[in-house]
């Protein structure tokens, strides 16, 4: 479904600050794959993410989404097949439309945008039935501003306006970061039920490495702009905090204190 | 002073076509856009000169419709596709405006009191007193409810996510800059509309009347935004055009005052837009010291103890 290859990425080349961002990451996903992806910050995980996205153009590599080469690609024409939900609650929605414009914004991601109206009867009670899904009562909530609700309760909006109108890849970039701790299971549990129900390719950025267990069928570690380590369906199910923690100190040779401060 | 009112509700009417486009650029984009000035005049130029040139009145304010559009659109290519500020795009169209608007008229003043225009053709129709407002009122509703409906579109609502939240409506696959692009033609099509029809009202085309339009436009949206409010799209709309005929009713009684002349008129409309925006917050301030007042009042003076 995904396929990156040859992947590099450099920031203020042939400067002090020159800094590699992606170095020759390879990246393959399958269909129904459900990727998380760990490491400290600056490792290159927000690059990945915004090199799919397509907000960013790699130096040198390829990335090919559901078979056609994507790698040029203005980022409005691949959002077509790519559902996002970002870090900040506030980025994914816009705040002075009702939850149903907004809705009727997300629901034409994959059609041509028309004269015709954004909400309609038929429409409306489209939208309603996915908000249900989310168990917020925003079914009942949808002439209200997005504006008003609340952080958790717009994340969720975002999740799902990110995913209901089934995307071949779901970029999750931190999504629950910005929220309160049981907000933040509210969405991860919210992720989990609608990626199995619709089987979407996901991958999603996380500094919670037991979010990062919890969720999804592979796990990859970054650092320094290469994937460092990388488990799969069996691997991941027989890893621990732990156990990752000491992967992670193997190959950095040792890393220290320091390095487990970051990454939890 | 009757007279002079409902004069001032008759340009009035006419302005709130102007200030509806400037509702689209200022408010529903996001994108202070002073082609405006420019694209005004434009239209008064293409419009005069056509009908002088004896083209039916109608068709010419149409015209300049369409050259107002073609305004928009190339101060939105130069900030979408040329990366430009969109402050300076509409500065720089503004000023390149200005020559184009010589060489469309030829000459700085283009008399239209000998011709046959819309008015003239409006007043002939009906032979009423009222002719002229109830006819503009009537086409200034039909633009109101036609943006209405429009911004409740697919195209209508991603132009309305553009000013709200641009990274978020790009998530969605809406190419950003070309909706920029045709909110900004649009935006300029109804100003140049309007300044065919106040050329025609007025019975000249002049290159400078529209200098300080984008103020008188943003003084109508804002004054109309405290009268009437702006919760919903048809609400915020038709206090644009409200405040554009308060705006004219304010202006006109402003200059009865002795002192004041017709010279003052930017001046005077610096002013009323300076008052409508500071207002609110002091009103706001006031509220909440009084609140505060109200609430030490109620905890029965523990709070100060």
């Amino acid at each position: 479904m995904l396929e990156m290859s040859g992947i590099f990425k450099v920031f203020y080349e042939g400067t002090p600050d020159e800094k590699i961002a992606l170095n020759k990451v390879d990246l393959s996903m399958r269909p129904g794959d459900f990727v998380t992806v760990i490491g400290s910050n600056g490792a290159g995980k927000s690059t990945l993410m915004n090199v799919i996205s397509g907000k960013l153009t790699p130096d040198v590599g390829s990335v090919f989404i559901d078979g056609t080469n994507m790698t040029a690609l203005a980022e409005h024409k691949r959002a077509a097949k790519i559902g996002r939900v970002f870090q900040d609650p506030m980025a994914g929605t816009a705040p002075t439309m009702t939850i149903e414009e907004n809705l009727a914004l997300a629901y034409n991601r994959t059609k041509k945008r028309t004269l015709a109206f954004g909400v309609t009867k038929k429409r409306r009670d489209f939208y309603r039935e996915k908000l249900e899904m989310l168990h917020l009562g925003l079914e009942d909530r949808m002439g209200a501003k997005v504006g008003l609700l609340s952080g958790g309760e717009r994340q969720a909006l975002s999740l799902l306006m990110a995913t209901f109108t089934d995307p071949k890849i779901l970029l999750l970039d931190e999504h629950t970061a910005a929220l309160d701790p049981s907000r933040a299971e509210l969405i991860t549990n919210l992720t989990k039920e609608i990626v199995e129900k619709l089987g979407l390719t996901t991958l999603m950025v996380t500094h919670n490495m037991q979010q990062a267990l919890d969720l999804g069928n592979r796990l990859i570690m970054m650092d320094k702009g290469q994937i460092i380590f990388s488990a799969d369906e069996e691997e991941k199910k027989n890893l621990t905090v732990e156990k990752l923690l000491a992967e992670f100190q193997k190959i950095k040779g040792g890393g220290g204190l320091s390095d487990r401060s970051l990454l939890s | 002073m009757l007279t002079a009112l409902f004069g001032a509700v008759e340009s009035g009417v006419i302005y709130a076509i102007m200030a509806l486009g400037v509702y689209l650029s200022f408010r529903v984009l996001d994108f202070p856009d002073l082609t405006v000035d420019g694209s005004f005049v434009t239209g008064g130029a293409v419009a005069s000169i056509m009908i002088v040139n004896g083209s039916d009145p109608f068709v010419a304010t149409m015209a300049a419709l369409f050259a107002g559009f073609l305004a928009g659109c190339v101060t939105g290519i130069l900030h979408t596709k040329g990366g430009i500020n969109p402050l300076l795009s509409g500065i720089l169209m503004m000023i390149a405006l200005y020559s184009i608007n010589l060489r469309i008229m030829g000459k700085p003043n283009v008399p239209l009191l000998a011709e046959e225009t819309v008015i003239t053709k409006i007043e002939s129709w009906f032979a009423s007193d009222w002719s002229i407002l109830l006819f503009m009122l009537v086409v200034t509703l039909i633009i109101k409810f036609v943006t209405d409906l429009f911004l409740k579109t697919e195209v209508g609502l991603s132009l309305r996510a553009v000013g709200d939240n641009e990274g978020m409506v790009r998530s969605f696959s809406a190419n950003t800059g070309w909706m920029k692009v045709l909110g900004l033609g649009l935006s300029n099509a109804l100003v140049a509309f309007s300044g065919a029809l106040v050329a025609q009202y007025n019975g000249f085309n002049d290159v400078g009347m529209g200098i300080g339009m984008i103020v008188i436009g943003l003084a109508s949206v804002i004054i109309g935004e405290a009268v009437v409010g702006h919760s919903k799209i048809a609400r915020a709309t038709l206090a644009v055009v409200v405040g554009a005929i308060l705006y004219r009713i304010i202006v006109t009684l402003a200059l009865r005052i002795e002192f004041l002349d017709t010279g003052d008129m930017k001046l005077i409309t610096a002013i009323i837009v300076i008052i409508a925006l500071v207002l609110p917050k002091i009103i706001d301030r006031q509220k909440a010291a009084s609140r505060k007042k109200k609430r030490l009042q109620q905890l029965g003076g523990k709070a100060n103890a």
